[in-house]
């Protein structure tokens, strides 16, 4: 066996969207070099991701020796973290995330798409008074996601402003990461005293749902604070990196973008185009992690029990065997079966609010202004590639 | 055909509702899945079939007739 390469990868900046060259060039089981020097298995076809994502040999369970963790960070704090949908099997995992899914259901976030709309328009109509070129990520694709957020959240008018700059300034690229983890501090304490006002006076709203849970004793205060920051953060960079780098694809993809343009009225055509997109970009790329409890065989291979397991979902959504021509942004393409979401009971909690959120981006932006442009070359756009997902620093456009 | 729902399997991720919103709805405390009509009509079991294929905790079973 020829040397485990180091994960993650590098993307190659000559194609910044594809996985990187290593990922398709790996057998379908193989090992690759973490952080800690150790080789955790590497699986990069769909096919045996969607196998083993719901294998119950496979565990999540953070705390076993040999799992496979992120960074060093998250491995010296895995033995402190308490159980949640993020480190838990079932049926634990099943009784925890059904405690969780409410906000997140399909009919929830369907009802505030008009919201959403009404959004992605005062944004718009900011940008387009404000100077041309402006930088989208900071006019748009920030505030999108943050000003939903606040919407569920119930975060009141007034402290609109706090919020949104301090979001901003916890999850940017361009924050300093001492400035971002007191920009992160202050709004886990801004979302604990909301939560107590909440108790006293319920409105329609996650905290106000979450505050009654705490006082039927069905959580603690903590968990409802972890989680409203978990849906801050989870939700947050990841949909602003899918509308800034969205956008990107389509500006050098001006066909599909005319037929995007040309569809936007057609739910279906746009909901499909949103899941061509997700794969398209996958954004997710430090590889979904598990270890085995069990010997597992496959390709000839064995995992043994106690082996961590790694997933790059960019191997699985660029896999020629389910999605021919993978290197093709085609927004007709059949791509719902990707894995930008995960795979497995695991698969993300907020997907049908992102789906919701990018459906109306998507159909919004491109057609309010029919001219949108880059104002630098392509490939003069600075991409953020170090974080979990990756995304843009800056898109400046003009139109 | 016939939709058939293994609902301690269900993680409420919603996608069904999403691509057969004839054929499924969710709970609403806590988000699992309920199946609406378990005989789909012809025209609708693509979508049943697309539902099957995408519930990401293999919850969902179609049963020929």
């Amino acid at each position: 066996m020829t040397e485990a390469p180091y994960y993650p990868m590098q993307r190659e900046s000559r194609c910044p969207f594809a996985p990187a060259p290593e990922v398709r060039a790996m057998p379908p089981v193989a090992r690759v070099r973490i952080w800690d020097d150790s080789t955790p298995w590497f699986i990069t076809r769909h096919a045996d991701q969607r196998a083993l994502l719901n294998d119950p040999r496979l565990s999540i369970d953070e705390k076993l020796d040999g799992y496979p963790h992120m960074t060093a960070g998250r491995a010296a704090a895995a033995p402190h973290i308490p159980s949640l949908i993020t480190n838990t099997d079932p049926p634990e995992h099943t009784r925890l995330r059904r405690t969780v899914n409410g906000p997140f259901m399909v009919k929830r976030v369907e009802a505030l798409r008009p919201r959403i709309l009404e959004v992605i328009g005062s944004l718009v109509d900011e940008m387009l008074a404000g100077p041309n070129p402006a930088d989208l990520v900071q006019a748009i694709g920030l505030p999108v996601p943050t000003l939903v957020i606040t919407q569920i959240l119930g975060v009141p008018y007034a402290d609109h402003k706090f919020f949104q700059e301090s979001s901003s300034k916890a999850i940017s690229h361009e924050t300093a990461p001492e400035e971002a983890a007191a920009a992160g501090q202050a709004l886990g304490a801004y979302l604990s005293d909301l939560l107590v006002a909440k108790m006293a006076d319920p409105a329609d709203d996650v905290l106000s749902e979450m505050g009654q849970r705490v006082k039927a004793g069905e959580m603690s205060h903590a968990e409802a604070v972890t989680m409203g920051s978990a849906i801050l953060i989870a939700g947050h960079e990841t949909s602003a990196s899918m509308i800034s780098l969205g956008t990107l694809a389509l500006l050098t993809n001006p066909d599909q973008l005319a037929l995007l343009r040309e569809n936007s009225d057609d739910p279906k055509f746009v909901s499909a185009a949103v899941e061509e997109i997700l794969r398209y970009l996958t954004i997710v790329h430090t590889g979904v992690r598990r270890i085995a409890v069990e010997d597992i065989e496959l390709h000839g291979e064995t995992i043994r029990a106690g082996d961590g397991v790694i997933f790059d979902l960019s191997g699985a959504n660029w896999d020629p065997a389910e999605f021919p021509e993978p290197d093709r942004l085609d927004l007709t393409r059949a791509a719902r079966s990707h894995h930008a979401f995960g795979y497995g009971v695991h698969q993300c909690l907020g997907q049908s609010l992102a789906r919701v959120e990018l459906q109306v981006v998507y159909s919004t932006l491109y057609r309010r202004i029919p001219t949108l442009a880059l104002a630098v070359p392509a490939d003069q756009v600075e991409f953020a590639m170090e974080g979990v997902a990756y995304g843009l620093k800056s898109l400046p456009v003009t139109w | 055909m016939r939709v058939e729902l293994d609902e301690p399997k269900c993680v409420a991720a919603g996608q069904c509702v999403m691509v057969a919103p004839d054929l499924f709805d969710q709970r609403d405390d806590d988000g699992v899945a309920v199946v609406l009509n378990s005989s789909p009509a012809p025209d609708q079991e693509d979508e049943a079939r697309e539902a099957a294929a995408v519930c990401p905790a293999a919850a969902i079973r179609l049963v020929q007739a």
